[in-house]
């Protein structure tokens, strides 16, 4: 196991490094480099800027040097000092910008993860042992439905329901009046009144997916014999179908967060905004407009990293409870 | 394949067998999948609306009117009541009157049944060019007085007529998918053909790099590739530099497919016997493994369109795709981002039931193609 571990996170290291390439390839993309576009913009509104402060910002990033040192200066900040640069448009550290919205990002994709096991799970065993009964239809249906609706568009149904219906628009994650508070029982309360919907519409898709595939998976697990003999035995059915083949067929799922994350992540960017979440997309989308690519280069780069993580997590879960993989690989 | 019995007369003349091409084959395995025969039509009617768009569409898309604001879609109807109490054919659509909401202080358009507009069908038209070449004047459907409303799917906010905009979205949406799958295609075949047929160190890194891209979210990536395009650009360039960015990231799976198929038929005997041949590396590739698995590599690509038009739909939703004017699914999407507007015009959600009206077409008629280019399918 312990070698597993160590492989995986050599691996995951290399990927980190990959992914800050491609990040700061992205700052680097739009033409012309920042000190330019910010001593531009503060020349027209008028002010002076003092050349010190130039020089300074000029070494500091290291403009006018190759890529590859500006890429070093960059990221060695972000390695030794957590100094993922300054944001221009906001005036502010990157830094100080972000960590809020990346944690109500991560709460609000673990919580979609979460749903989706809890809906998928049960729905998943149930349509298996009751294969081509009216449930079976009917979640396949909803499947099809659900992978087939993009998810943004799903939001923007909701949105528009629940404001045609309730006369309310739902959207944010937080009432005004808890916006900053502290964690406490009534901001759980008015977060989980608030949250309900962005995480469902994230959840439909991942649902979908994994009821269709543990379908497969334990239906190939109740042909085996080991499912008759178990039945011969007298087991009582739960037991027949909880105890062993749920088992088996969990273990192809675990290994589907790999893939299901990267989605995730991805579609919750576009949800956040048609929902106005306070969460990193639409900072990043803003900032993207607006070209204040350290602050975007970082929300990318931790977006990916915490994808990354996520998928090492599922790796080490999926190593924990199958053996195969822990000793068999390789 | 059925196979006849053979007849003692026909021993003596040995009958014209009658043989199949793989493509026939392919058909009649296809059709077995009813689901999947049925989005093919829609699939075709799709692409038939995005090829004559210009001839289906009644007006221009960027034609606005600034009388008709938010007007509420017609609908169109093909009966009308005579004043004897019969009725008689007459497709039509009804006109406007505005109504005044004493309470919010706002006009808003109402429709009114007595007024009847007689719709024409393969109407007379100011000459167009379709598909940018055919001279035309004649349209599929239009009202005799062009100042008379005709808004069979409501209208915008500024008063452009929604269908149109619709038919000329569904050109743009539907060929950017099939562009990307294209340029994503040949970066496949290329990268994850030479990866699979030679193997050794360019396989293990194709292979790592695809890993990695996959592994990474794709929309924050699209959309800091999308950002840095020039915003002086025009329609077109921008056009053609979405549909690189949306493929830098599509080939990878096609890739992976490519070299999967080149791994497993390398140490096919047939390959084999065509390298004792001394066949070049050239034609191995091109005339014996590539139709063998062409099928395959259509089914795959078919699969790989849906997620390109998600992908555009959603950055030019997000206003970092295609621009306005270009009339796309993702820019008219981006009409009803407002809960507020969306709650007084509805009907600007129309370009989503396309979207979700393609995407599961071609997942279903994707999903029957690779069934039916399985050989060892049932």
């Amino acid at each position: 196991m312990l070698r597993f571990v160590f492989r995986r996170l050599i691996a995951m290291v290399l990927t980190l490094w990959a992914v800050s390439f491609v990040a700061f390839a992205i700052i680097q993309l739009p033409p012309g480099d920042y000190l330019t576009t910010y001593l531009a913009t503060l020349s027209a509104n008028g002010d002076r800027v003092d050349p010190a402060v130039i020089e300074a910002l000029r070494v500091q990033y290291g403009f006018g040097e190759p890529y590859i040192v500006q890429y070093w200066k960059w990221f060695s900040g972000i390695l030794f000092r957590g100094d993922f640069g300054q944001s221009f448009e906001w005036k502010a550290p990157v830094t100080t910008l972000i960590w809020g919205r990346l944690g109500n990002s991560i709460l609000v994709e673990g919580l979609a993860v979460l749903v989706m096991w809890f809906i998928a799970l049960p729905i998943g065993i149930y349509v298996a042992v009751k294969k081509y009964s009216l449930g079976d239809y009917l979640a396949t249906i909803a499947g099809f439905i659900g992978l087939a609706i993009p998810n943004f568009l799903l939001a923007l149904l909701l949105m528009y329901l629940s404001f045609v219906w309730f006369g309310t628009t739902i959207g944010g994650l937080f009432s005004s009046e808890f916006e900053n508070a502290r964690w406490s029982l009534p901001r759980i309360w008015d977060f989980l009144s608030h949250a309900w919907a962005p995480i469902l519409v994230l959840a439909t898709a991942g649902t979908a997916e994994l009821i269709r595939i543990l379908r497969a998976n334990l239906l190939d697990e109740l042909k085996k014999p080991y499912v008759t003999t178990a039945r011969a035995k007298g087991l009582p059915e739960w037991k027949v179908v909880l105890k062993y083949p749920v088992r088996v067929a969990l273990n192809p799922l675990v290994s589907t967060i790999g893939w299901l994350l990267p989605a995730l992540v991805s579609s919750s960017v576009i949800v956040s905004v048609v929902l106005n979440l306070p969460t990193a997309g639409p900072l990043l989308l803003r900032s993207l407009t607006s070209q204040d690519m350290y602050l975007a280069g970082a929300i990318i780069m931790l977006l990916g990293v915490l994808t990354v993580i996520g998928t090492l997590i599922s790796d080490l879960l999926l190593a924990w409870i199958d053996p195969r993989i822990r000793y068999g690989s390789k | 394949m059925a196979v006849d019995t053979i007849a003692p007369a026909e021993l003596v003349a040995p009958k014209k067998l009658k043989r199949e091409s793989q493509l026939a084959l392919m058909w009649r395995r296809f059709k077995r999948h009813q689901l999947a025969v049925v989005s093919l039509w829609i699939v075709v009617f799709f692409y038939l609306v995005a090829a004559f768009a210009e001839f289906l569409a009644p007006t221009d898309p960027s034609a606005y009117s600034a009388r008709y604001t938010y007007a509420p879609p017609q609908g169109l109807q093909f009966i009308v009541s005579t004043e004897d109490g019969g009725w008689a054919f007459q497709p039509h659509v009804n006109g406007y009157k505005t109504e005044v909401d004493p309470k919010a202080m706002r006009r808003s358009f109402v429709i009114d049944p007595e007024e009847i507009i007689p719709v024409q069908f393969f109407a007379p038209s100011k000459p167009y060019y379709l598909a940018g070449f055919i001279p035309m004047s004649i349209k599929f459907m239009g009202v005799e007085n062009p100042r008379d409303p005709f808004y069979v799917l409501g209208a915008d906010r500024l008063g452009r007529d929604m269908l149109s905009r619709l038919i000329h979205g569904t050109r743009i949406s539907l060929s950017i998918g099939l562009a990307g799958v294209t340029l994503s295609l040949f970066f496949g075949i290329v990268i994850g053909g030479f990866a699979g047929y030679y193997g050794g160190w360019f396989d293990s890194t194709v292979m790592r790099v695809v890993e990695f891209i996959r592994s990474m979210p794709t929309i924050p990536l699209w959309l800091g590739l999308a950002a840095a395009l020039p915003k002086d650009w025009s329609a077109l360039q921008t056009y053609f530099a979405i549909t690189i960015i949306l493929s830098l990231i599509g080939w990878t799976e096609l890739a992976r497919v490519v070299r999967g198929r080149f791994l497993s038929l390398r140490t096919e005997d047939f390959v084999t016997a065509a390298q004792l041949d001394g066949a070049s590396d050239w034609r191995i590739v091109t005339r014996h493994m590539v139709p063998s698995f062409t099928s395959h590599i259509i089914a795959a690509a078919t699969l790989a369109i849906p997620g390109m038009i998600l992908a555009e739909t959603a950055l030019s939703f997000l206003g970092l795709g295609l621009q306005p004017p270009i009339v796309s699914w993702g820019t008219l999407l981006q009409e009803a981002q407002n809960i507020r507007t969306l709650a007084t015009a509805p009907w600007l959600l129309a370009p989503g039931v396309c979207v979700v009206m393609v995407i599961l077409s071609l997942n279903f008629f994707g999903d029957g193609l690779r069934d039916a280019a399985d050989p060892h399918g049932r």
